[in-house]
Formats: C-alpha cells, sequence, structure tokens
C-alpha cells in the first residue's frame, strides 16, 4: 500500500473511531467449508472442485461517518463481503466487529435486533414484496418490529416524502418503474433510521441517465444525515463520484483501500492501475491531496482545499507563484502545493 | 459420445435377446413365457397383512373414524346450506338465485363481464335444468374437501421445503400416488371409513393433496434471494420471514396449486360414485349404465360448466396482479361491489321468499332437453350408423383383437428383455434396471395378462392419439392466433373430468373396447397437440430467421429446425398422455374391459384393499417407468441441443 499523505476526507476533522472492523474475514462456498479453509491455511497453492473462496483474507475499519464504496468487477466478492458484515452469509474464517461486538457470535435473536436497531440495507434488483403496496413496503421493517400501524403509517410516509414518492402510497411494486422501485428500496431501508446503511450496486440495475439522477439524490441523501455508508458498485465512475474510501476488490481480496484522489494517483497494483489509467485525474483528484508541509513562508490568498484540480484550472495556469497556499475548511493553511505538481495533474502527465 | 455408442451396442444385443425369445417361443419352457408359479408373491396377502395390523390392533380405525366425523360434521353443515338436507344449522337451502349472483360477482371481481358472464350462466342453467339438487351435492363435497387438501398441502408443502431428508422421503411417495389410478385410492377409503359422501370426501382430499404439496415447495423455493434477504435485514424473526415474505411471494404458485386441487377435487367426486357418492356423478354413472343418452349429455353439459367455472375463477384468483386503487373517503364507493353484491343477494331472497321456484326448480318444471337431444342423437347415430359400425368392425377385427392377442402371445420374458433394450438405449443400466425392476414387479403381481391388456390398450391409444394430435398440433402452430385458439380449447378439455369423455363415445360406439379406446384416444391427444403447439411456438425466432436466411423451405425449417427444437416440450406432452390414457383406460373398466381395471372394479365391490393396491401400483409401475424413460430421453435431447 502507498503511503502517502493521511486520507484526507473531511480536511481538518479526524474521526477515528472504527464502527465495522474486519479482521482476516474469509468465507468459502462448499460443502464443508471450514476443512477447506484449514486446508488452504496449510496450502495455499491447493484448489479443489466444488469449493468457491469469494472472500479471501479481508481486513477492513469502516469509520462512523464514513462512506465506503467497495468496487470490483463480477465474480470479486464484494457482494458477499457486504452479506459477510450484515451476516446474511455465515463468515468461514476471521471475525467481523460492529460497534465492538463480535456478529458470529450474536444468536438469532440479537442479530434480530440488531438488524431491527441499527442496519439498513438497499438491493440491486430491489428485493421488494410484491404482493404489498409501496406504503406496506417501507412500513415492512417497523412492522417486524411491532410497532402500531398508525405509527408506522406516519414514518413510512416521511421516508416516502423524502425519496420523493409521495402519492404513489397507494401503488404496488410493479406499477412503478426500476427507479421508482428502488427509491421504495431506499426509503425502506431508512425506515428504522439505522446507523449503518448497505447499497449492494443499488442503481446497477437502472439505465444510464436514470442512474445518474438516482446518484445525485443519493448524495443528497446523504448530506443530511450522518450515516456510516457500504456501497458496493461494479463502476469505478460511480464510486469515484460517491465515495470517501474506495477498497477495490479482485478475486475475494482487497487489492487497495484509500480515498479516491490516492487511488489515482498511487495505484498500488498494476489491476487498479488499470481501472485508473483511462481516468481525467484532475477531475477526481483535489488539491488538498497534493498538499506539502510549508518549507518556505507563501503568499498571496490561499485556495480552499476540497476543490479539484479541474476546478482550479485556470488560477492553477495564470498564477505565477510557484507554491501556492491551501487553507483547510476552517480557513487557516494547511500546507502549499507546488504549481508544477498540481499542472502535472491537469494536464495528464507524470504519471 | 462415446458412452452413447456403448449404450447403443449393448442396446441392440438385449433387442436381439428379445426378438431370439420371439422366434424360439414353441421352444421355451412355460415357465420363460409366463411367470412360474414360485416367482409371484402374495403381495396382496401381505398389504392385506399391513392394513389388518393398521385397522385392528393399532387402532388406526378410531383415529379415521374420528377424522370422518368431523368431516361429516362439516358436509352436513354445507349440505344443509346448499341443498337442505335436515341438519344443524337448519338454515337451507339458500335459494338457486343467491348462489348464481354470488358467482357472477365473484366472476366479475376477478376477471370482468365474460368470467361472470360464464359462472353466473353456470348456476342459472344448473337451476334451469332441474338438476340443482344433484350439482350441489357434488359441491358440498369440493366445498368440504378442497380446504381440508390446501391446508394439509401447505403444511407439507412447507415441512418438505424446511426439511431437505422429508423432501427426499415425501418426493417418491408423491410420484406414486400421483400414478396411482383414482380407483386404487377408494378401496383403502372404503375399507376405513365405509361408502357414501363421507367416504367419497376424504378420498377427494388424500387424492387432491399431492399437487399442493408440489406447487407450495415450488413456491417457496421460487422466491426471489434478495426478497428473502431484504426481510432478514428488515429483521424478520423466521416465522414473520415465512408468514410475510416467503409465502406472500409465493402467492401465485400457491394459488395455482389451489386451481389444481379444485379440479381434482372434481374429478374424484365425480368418480367417487362407484364408492357412493350421491351427485352428478353417480346420477351420469346411473344414466349412462341405463344408455339414456339424452339425459346423460345434459349432465355432461353441467358438469363441464362446473369445471370450467371453477379452473377459471380459481385461475383468474391466482393469476391477478394487485393493482392500486383510489382510496376514497366514501365507504361506499370503496365498497360498491360489496354493495352490489349484499343487494342483488338480498333481491333473490326476496323472489324466493314470493315464488316458490326461485327457491327451486323442481324436476318437472326444468326446462330439460333430453327428449329433443335424444331425438337429435337417434337420428344423428342413424346418419353416421354405417361409418361407425365399419369403424367398429374393422377397428376390433383387424386391429384391436390382432394386437391384444399379440401382446398376450409374447413370452414375458422376452417383454422384460425388450424393456431392458429400451432402457439401456436411453439412459444405460440404471434405466435397464428401472424398467426391468417396475415390470418384474408387475409379472410377480400374478397379473401379468391383465396388465398386458392394459399395455395394449394404452400403447393403441397413444399411437392412436399421436397420429391424430401431431399433424393437428403442426397445423395449429402455423399462425399465431390459431396456435391461441387451439390452446384455449386444450386448455378447457383438459380441465373436464376424465369421465366426461365417455359420453359421446358411448353415444357413438357402444358399449365395448372401440368406444374405451375412443375416448382414450381423445383424452390422450389433449396434451399431445397442447405440447406440439407450445413446443414449436417456442422455438427461439432467431434460429427460425437463421434458418430463411440460409434458404429453408417451409418443409426443411419444420423437419430440421422446428421439430428438433420442440421436441423435448413434446414428450412432456407424450409423457402426459401415457399418463392420462392409464387413468382413462382404468375407468372405462365399468364400460367392460378386461384389464386391470376390471379386477380393480372388482376389488372395489368386495373391498379387497390388498388386491386393489396391487392392481394400483401395477398401473402406476407402468406410468412412473415410462415417465422415467421419457424424462432421461428428454434430458438427453436438452443436454444436446443446450437448453
Amino acid at each position: 500500500m502507498p503511503v502517502g499523505p493521511i486520507p484526507c476526507l473531511k480536511w481538518g476533522s479526524s474521526v477515528t473511531e472504527s464502527v465495522i472492523t474486519c479482521r482476516n474475514v474469509s468465507k468459502v462456498f462448499g460443502p464443508n467449508p471450514a476443512r477447506h479453509l484449514a486446508d488452504l491455511r496449510a496450502n495455499p497453492a491447493l484448489s479443489q472442485s466444488g469449493y468457491v473462496h469469494a472472500v479471501r483474507d479481508v481486513n477492513l475499519d469502516v469509520q462512523r461517518g464514513e462512506m465506503l464504496v467497495v468496487m470490483g468487477l463480477s465474480g470479486s466478492g464484494k457482494s458477499t463481503l457486504v452479506r459477510c458484515l450484515s451476516r446474511l452469509v455465515e463468515i468461514t474464517g476471521g471475525t467481523v466487529t460492529i460497534e465492538g461486538q463480535d456478529i458470529a457470535t450474536l444468536s438469532e435473536p440479537a442479530l434480530i435486533d440488531l438488524r431491527r436497531r441499527k442496519m439498513g440495507m438497499v438491493f440491486q434488483s430491489f428485493g421488494l414484496l410484491p404482493n404489498r403496496t409501496v406504503l406496506d413496503n417501507v412500513a415492512f421493517p417497523l412492522e417486524m418490529r411491532g410497532q402500531d400501524r398508525a405509527t408506522r403509517y406516519a414514518r413510512a410516509r416521511d421516508m416516502l416524502d423524502l425519496v420523493g414518492l409521495s402519492g404513489r402510497e397507494t401503488y404496488f411494486p410493479r406499477e412503478l418503474s426500476g427507479g421508482q422501485q428502488q427509491r421504495v428500496g431506499i426509503a425502506r431501508s431508512l425506515a428504522v433510521e439505522p446507523d449503518i446503511w448497505f447499497l449492494d450496486e443499488p442503481f446497477s440495475a437502472l439505465d444510464p441517465l436514470i442512474r445518474r439522477e438516482m446518484q445525485d439524490e443519493f448524495l443528497r441523501l446523504k448530506a443530511m444525515m450522518n450515516k456510516t455508508i457500504i456501497f458496493i458498485t461494479h463502476d469505478f465512475d460511480e464510486a469515484l463520484r460517491l465515495a470517501d474510501r474506495i477498497a477495490i476488490m479482485k478475486d475475494g481480496r482487497i487489492e487497495q483501500c484509500d480515498t479516491p484522489d490516492q487511488i489515482v494517483l498511487h495505484p498500488a497494483t498494476d489491476y487498479v492501475a488499470k481501472f485508473t489509467a483511462e481516468i481525467d485525474r484532475a477531475r477526481v483528484v483535489h488539491i488538498g491531496s497534493l498538499v506539502q508541509p510549508l518549507t518556505a513562508p507563501v503568499t498571496g490568498d490561499p485556495v480552499a482545499a476540497n476543490r479539484t484540480i479541474r476546478e482550479l484550472a485556470r488560477q492553477l495556469v495564470s498564477d505565477p507563484r510557484s507554491h501556492i497556499p491551501v487553507a483547510g475548511p476552517d480557513g487557516r493553511v494547511i500546507g502549499a502545493v507546488l504549481r508544477q505538481t498540481a499542472l502535472d495533474v491537469l494536464l495528464g502527465d507524470g504519471h | 459420445m462415446a458412452a452413447t455408442a456403448r449404450h447403443a451396442t449393448t442396446a441392440r444385443l438385449i433387442l436381439a435377446l428379445a426378438v431370439g425369445l420371439v422366434l424360439v417361443k414353441s421352444l421355451l419352457p412355460a415357465g420363460l413365457i409366463r411367470p412360474p408359479e414360485w416367482l409371484v408373491m402374495p403381495f396382496a396377502d401381505w398389504i392385506n397383512g399391513v392394513f389388518y395390523f393398521l385397522q385392528n390392533d393399532l387402532g388406526l380405525m378410531t383415529l379415521t373414524r374420528a377424522f370422518s366425523d368431523v368431516v361429516e360434521w362439516l358436509l352436513d353443515v354445507t349440505a344443509n346450506l346448499l341443498y337442505g338436507k335436515n341438519r344443524w344449522p337448519n338454515l337451507g337451502p339458500i335459494p338457486w338465485g343467491v348462489i348464481a349472483v354470488t358467482a357472477f360477482m365473484a366472476g366479475y371481481a376477478l376477471k370482468g363481464w365474460r368470467l361472470a358472464a360464464l359462472s353466473g350462466g353456470t348456476f342459472v342453467w344448473i337451476a334451469l335444468m332441474g338438476q340443482w339438487q344433484w350439482a350441489m351435492e357434488t359441491l358440498s363435497v369440493i366445498v368440504v374437501a378442497a380446504p381440508f387438501s390446501v391446508t394439509l398441502g401447505l403444511v407439507l408443502g412447507v415441512l418438505a421445503w424446511r426439511s431437505a431428508s422429508f423432501e427426499r422421503v415425501l418426493n417418491p411417495i408423491l410420484n406414486i400416488a400421483q400414478s396411482l389410478p383414482h380407483f386404487a385410492y377408494m378401496i383403502p377409503v372404503v375399507v376405513f371409513i365405509g361408502v357414501g359422501p363421507k367416504a367419497g370426501a376424504i378420498v377427494t382430499i388424500i387424492f387432491s393433496v399431492p399437487p399442493m404439496i408440489r406447487m407450495t415447495l415450488l413456491g417457496l423455493k421460487k422466491v426471489p434471494e434478495e426478497v428473502i434477504e431484504a426481510g432478514k435485514m428488515s429483521g424478520a424473526t423466521r416465522w414473520q420471514l415465512l408468514t410475510r415474505a416467503r409465502i406472500p411471494t409465493a402467492r401465485a404458485e400457491i394459488l395455482i396449486g389451489v386451481n389444481q386441487v379444485i379440479m381434482q377435487c372434481l374429478a374424484m367426486v365425480v368418480l367417487a360414485s362407484f364408492i357412493g357418492m350421491p351427485g352428478l356423478g353417480q346420477k351420469l354413472l346411473q344414466l349412462l349404465q341405463a344408455l339414456k343418452i339424452g339425459l346423460s349429455v345434459e349432465i355432461g353439459v353441467t358438469i363441464v360448466l362446473l369445471a370450467v367455472t371453477l379452473d377459471r375463477l380459481s385461475k383468474a384468483w391466482a393469476l391477478r396482479l394487485p393493482e392500486h386503487g383510489h382510496p376514497s373517503p366514501l365507504w361506499l364507493q370503496r365498497h360498491r361491489l360489496l354493495v352490489i353484491w349484499l343487494a342483488l343477494c338480498a333481491l333473490a331472497f326476496a323472489l324466493a321468499h314470493f315464488f316458490p321456484c326461485f327457491l327451486e326448480v323442481e324436476r318437472k318444471q326444468a326446462l330439460s332437453v333430453a327428449k329433443p337431444i335424444d331425438a337429435l342423437m337417434d337420428q344423428v347415430i342413424r346418419l353416421i350408423a354405417p361409418v361407425t359400425a365399419w369403424l367398429r368392425w374393422f377397428l376390433i377385427t383387424w386391429v384391436l383383437i390382432p394386437m391384444r392377442d399379440a401382446y398376450l402371445w409374447l413370452p414375458f420374458t422376452a417383454v422384460l428383455s425388450l424393456l431392458a433394450a429400451i432402457g439401456w438405449a436411453i439412459g444405460g443400466l440404471r434405466s435397464a434396471a428401472i424398467c426391468v425392476a417396475y415390470f418384474g414387479l408387475i409379472a410377480m403381481s400374478g397379473w401379468w395378462d391383465r396388465a398386458m391388456i392394459t399395455v395394449y390398450m394404452v400403447t393403441i391409444s397413444v399411437a392412436l392419439a399421436a397420429l391424430i394430435g401431431l399433424p393437428l398440433g403442426i397445423w395449429a402452430a402455423r399462425n399465431t392466433t390459431r396456435a391461441a385458439r387451439v390452446l384455449l380449447v386444450c386448455d378447457t378439455a383438459q380441465t373436464f373430468p376424465s369421465f366426461i369423455y365417455l359420453i359421446p363415445v358411448i353415444m357413438l360406439f357402444g358399449v365395448n373396447d372401440v368406444a374405451v379406446v375412443a375416448a382414450v384416444v381423445v383424452f390422450a391427444a389433449v396434451p399431445i397437440v397442447r405440447y406440439t403447439v407450445e413446443g414449436l411456438q417456442n422455438v427461439p425466432p432467431e434460429l427460425i430467421e437463421a434458418a430463411n436466411m440460409s434458404g429453408a423451405t417451409r418443409r426443411q425449417l419444420l423437419w430440421h429446425v422446428r421439430l428438433p427444437m420442440a421436441l423435448p416440450t413434446m414428450l412432456v406432452g407424450a409423457n402426459q398422455s401415457v399418463m392420462f390414457s392409464l387413468f382413462m383406460v382404468i375407468i372405462a373398466a365399468f364400460i367392460g374391459t378386461q384389464d386391470l381395471g376390471q379386477e380393480m372394479q372388482r376389488a372395489l365391490s368386495s373391498t379387497d384393499v390388498g388386491k386393489g393396491l396391487v392392481l394400483g401400483l401395477a398401473v402406476a409401475f407402468m406410468g412412473l417407468m415410462t415417465d422415467h424413460l421419457i424424462l432421461r430421453w428428454s434430458e438427453g435431447r436438452k443436454r444436446t441441443l443446450g437448453i
């Protein structure tokens, strides 16, 4: 892994409380997974038919309020990984800890309670109940908790309002378009006010225009609430657009887990480099991630750390200074950027 | 490929053995021509022993009696409501108008005007024809039996879905249960329960459970994984998941199961007349035996209308897709249909109160058209008598009798070798062993000759059915509208209880083997037509376009592209066709055959459980063997075609 500057998701703020922790998580599908995993530990080159090693030794820490995007092509194990985190599948090896609690040890009632209070999940093909109205679908998790009808309908109506589906309460899922169905899925997953929000390729089944619209909608929702989000996608552009951090998976392993800036600036492996090769880095990289400590006094107005190189293009080209000061969110100068480095990123040189 | 070639060689060797056995028949010892005495096992006595133990020593009798008492009580309630039998709650009979109006409104609510007209019209017809009492006797059993079957099937289906080992045990039982002829069910029921409506209801319940189990299991397995995961993430417990996510999502399959239960119930209730079940079936049986054609046609029409109505209503319910309503603040507006229904019911009650003919149409007032039908039929029959007489003579002397004699002449060892050869050619050693085991058991049962007669009737009927059905299916599949129409006819024909098919053939041919074969041919041709049309219609259009662009003529297209692609589907039709003919041959026994069916009728009248079950299992084994062979063949074809 590259040792770049500290991931500067929210320049200045330093959140370090880990909500989800994975240690050496492995998932093997097959007739006797535990045995196969033990065999693999003894002989890593072993390949046995009938077994699929979907997730291999994944280590991951997800911070509170962070949005982690897990990106990988189909068969890379990303969907299995998110199901390990929510214990929709039982993990074969390692531990998954949620808020300090090892979820593998939870009893069934405790697990159900955890899901009822803390988790929400959105699915690729929506997973809506076809026989229930939109309103009843959104109220479903509340119904499972045993809330009375009036409360849960009131809450469900609020949720539908939030995703812009008011007036469709009595519709059935099959009467809605794909984008609308996914809005219902999102409303349902948010109904219990979860702390942890899983989204498993939520926009992959939608056509490109709707997908873009739903991404904007998602960013709007995300800005409104402070949730820990695990978002799965196979679309690298989507990942760059939405993520605080991206974990790129291949063959069940995490190839690299870092901020979008760092991934496009310093891809850790050739596999990651293949994804970043065609990306316009200037649109992704924020000036803040190029900052170096001050060595000499700087002059003039600083630029804000959270602006992309593309946004600053005009200024970068015309600025006479060789070192441009950069300010954090509080307006204090946190360092300077070498103009040449920024121009290299803008013009696609250097790497 | 190498394996297939090896199979073919072995199969040819065994076939040569079979031919050899036939050729040297006169030299064979008697023990190779008919199963020798020492090979025949007293299966019937063993079964009787088990039943005696269950019945007397285990005290199962008290349990079945208790269950049948509950059923009887429910039957009395429905009988009182539907046709005014003098039992608690003594409210009935409900006037026929009320029931007709209810059926009408149910049809309207489920599908619209046309279904409303059909279902309402059916009950009006029944009332006007003076058949109300009989039809209600039949219906009262269905009303009690169907909910029992549905509940039982649902519970067993859920259990089979929960536990794989239970499913493994249940599967072969269901396979056998679904290939046992109707009569085989009746005999044990007669032993445990006796005869009459109660026994009829119970045999109907048992007979109609298997499809419900199958459909429940299928539906639960088909629920999308994401729906279940969504339920789990919503914090549903296992029970909540089952009752609020899994079962509702499997609604369509489960309701198709309900539809099948209702249709099976109707088919069985009509046949249960053989064990003293009153109603339409019993009347039809009496009238047919007395050769009163006009009246039997009327009852036949009633049964057909009832079957189609029940089928369409339950199917409309199953296939109904939910649709959002516009919630109106007015109670009256939201419950419009309910209010109309109540108003119409009140009207019908009032009419019945003031005019007795709206309570019940008596026989003498009925608009029976039996006399004109009789006269018309007489004319028609006289007109075509030369044709039917010639056909009857030709078929009996030149086809049926020679074939029957040939089948009976064959040494049983030759038959077994032939089956082994076919089995080996299709599925290797395993299939060959299965074929020999099934027919070996039949040989050991001691009913070889009777079984051969059944086999001969089925083979000739299926062959004739294919001769008619294949060209018809190919013709129908040539354009889409025609195909849709033919499929509708086939679907409708398949809802008729098998008994109905006997009416026209007895009219035309009288009571003999030709009538039986004719009935079976018609009954067995329906699935062949249906699946031929479906198979040909479902050939991927790209393939047809590719063939057209390669310059294929219509004939080349049919022979080289469409038929080979449709073959696996057509084989399903052939399979059903064989099953249907087996059932029909056995039912037709009461108009005079000398096969297993006749013996089964005897076993029924002497309540010989052992004999009845042995005969029933013999029929089931024939069906299961064909099923296995055709399934293996079709799987092989599918694999080759990559579908």
